[in-house]
């Protein structure tokens, strides 16, 4: 009996998952459809690019640095070792145009602008805001998701390319102005490895994907959240743990298929 | 439908995860009338109300407003019907990210295509009716909930709907704000020449301004009449309901299992 019980409440979880698979392709279908009104009123984009891409600046520099200077530090240390140490440059801008900037961006994308997106409609939809829209013949969709959407969309890639070339800079504060690696070959060497197709554009189709990816999960957690405290918190959640988990999938499929063999 | 009937309900049925919440409503709205639906929390009032707004769709029987069955329309269709409507929800529903002044513009922004100068006039006009315009610039957060409501009153009559609904529109208010809302609501009503719902349970603010009843108990219409009608009404059910008394028809104790069997005692 507890083994057909086991198997039941398995084969509930998957059919459930596999329903919000589907109502959430609806949302992203039902998005795209009704996006018009934003792109002719394009005003409203950008006052969400305000609050998802500006609000994100300071986290996204300041992470930047860091994570650049770490970069720069680790990397002499495993550099010098084989007497490599003029291609620091390269390691730390390969790694963050490639694999660091859209993946950390998109993470701190998730957990800063997604989780406020999540908490901001759940809110609204508690508050009868979203209810209120409806009656007054005003698809939320076309007026509240759709122009947050396509800001997370513009926002992800800039503030991934603003992570990189702040990350680069910390990079180079520690390289070259601290420990006093060669500066010409610090940014020659730089300039010589990195590829404008195969890494830049690159990078940037990948934070474009991390963008699409968490916007529409975190407008879809908000639409989707139970009017309730509990309920906004719990979709809250679930919009940064979901959000992080496809990222770092995402990533490597992404990996696989841009850098195989490059 | 009777000529001069806004709304007309016939033999509406709703059921909820095989829970009847409504069974045989017959309702009918006149024109130009203020018409309240009261009855206790959960008989069924706010379902109602959402299948006049067509957001619900009814199991059996139709909701028809100016003419047209609601759950027989399109999206299209529901959406020119609702633009003829207005509802102000039960704490104001106010976009907390909009001033009141643009708050107020929402729908002449979305529906029209009035210039700036012209909807700036029509919002301080609106405000005015409703003694806020020297609120225009303040943000959601910083009203009372007497003021929120009147803000949301404003927003609701924008584009003057022929349809008003008003969902709970005295709860939580101090008694100053509840004799201004009651008293804007009867006006603006008159004003518009509009026909106007308010489902509540607050009998003695809606009893000054309403022009007929509807009781509703459980999703069935226990009572209805003009408020002198029900006044002198002294059936069971209207009695409690208008007396606030504790127990009769509307028993005290929810449903349960014996009282010593849940005290865990002996018979």
């Amino acid at each position: 009996m507890a083994l057909i019980k086991t198997i039941r409440e398995i084969g509930h979880r998957v059919i459930n998952a596999v329903w919000r698979i589907g109502v959430a392709a609806r949302f992203f279908f039902l998005t795209i459809l009704y996006s018009g009104n934003s792109f002719r009123r394009f005003n409203l984009i950008v006052k969400e690019l305000f609050s998802s891409g500006v609000m994100s600046l300071i986290i996204i520099i300041v992470a930047g640095l860091f994570v650049g200077m770490v970069l720069g530090l680790q990397g002499y240390e495993t550099l010098k070792r084989y007497g490599s140490e003029s291609a620091l440059g390269v390691m730390v801008a390969l790694g963050l145009v490639r694999e660091l900037g859209p993946v950390i961006a998109a993470l701190l994308f998730a957990s800063r602008a997604g989780s406020a997106m999540t908490a901001e409609i759940g809110l609204m939809k508690a508050t009868e805001q979203i209810s209120a829209m409806e009656m007054m013949a005003v698809n939320p969709i076309a007026r509240i998701v759709a122009p947050r959407f396509w800001a997370g969309v513009i926002s992800m890639p800039l503030l991934a390319a603003l992570f990189s070339a702040v990350g680069i800079f910390g990079g180079y504060l520690v390289g070259v102005v601290q420990i006093g690696v060669d500066e010409g070959s610090f940014w020659s060497q730089m300039q010589a490895a990195v590829d404008f197709r195969e890494d830049v554009l690159n990078g940037v189709i990948k934070s474009l994907v991390f963008g699409t990816v968490v916007t529409l999960i975190a407008l879809f957690e908000g639409f989707d959240a139970p009017p309730t405290a509990e309920g906004v918190s719990g979709a809250t959640t679930r919009t940064v743990v979901t959000s992080s988990l496809a990222i770092l999938m995402l990533d490597f499929v992404l990996t696989a298929i841009m850098f195989r063999g490059a | 439908m009777p000529p001069s009937a806004l709304v007309e309900i016939r033999d509406l049925n709703f059921t909820y995860d095989k829970r009847p919440v409504l069974q045989g409503i017959n309702m009918t709205f006149p024109k130009g009338k203020l018409v309240a639906i009261m009855g206790l929390s959960g008989c069924g009032k706010t379902t109602l109300l959402r299948h006049i707004g067509g957001v619900l769709k009814p199991s059996k029987g139709y909701v028809k407003v100016d003419g047209q069955v609601m759950h027989e329309l399109d999206q299209a269709g529901l959406y020119a019907m609702r633009r003829k409507m207005g509802m102000l929800f039960q704490f104001g529903a106010l976009f907390t990210d909009m001033s009141v002044y643009d708050n107020v513009a929402f729908q002449m922004r979305e529906h029209t295509s009035l210039p700036e100068d012209i909807i700036h006039s029509l919002v301080i006009m609106k405000l005015n009716a409703v003694g806020l315009r020297g609120a225009q610039n303040m943000m959601p957060s910083e009203l009372s909930g007497g003021m929120a409501r009147r803000v949301a009153l404003a927003r609701t009559v924008a584009l003057d709907p022929m349809l008003i609904m008003y969902d709970e529109p005295f709860a939580g208010l101090d008694p100053i704000s509840l004799t201004v809302i009651g008293d804007l609501i009867r006006r603006l009503n008159d004003a518009l020449g509009a026909t106007s719902i308010i489902v509540t349970h607050d009998i003695q603010e809606s009893l000054k301004i309403v022009d007929y009843v509807y009781f509703m108990a459980s999703g069935v219409i226990m009572a209805e009449g003009t408020p002198d009608e029900l006044r002198a009404n002294q059936t069971g059910f209207v009695r409690q309901f208008m007396h606030g008394e504790m127990d009769g028809p509307v028993p005290f104790h929810y449903p349960g299992a014996d009282y010593r069997q849940d005290l865990n005692l002996r018979a």
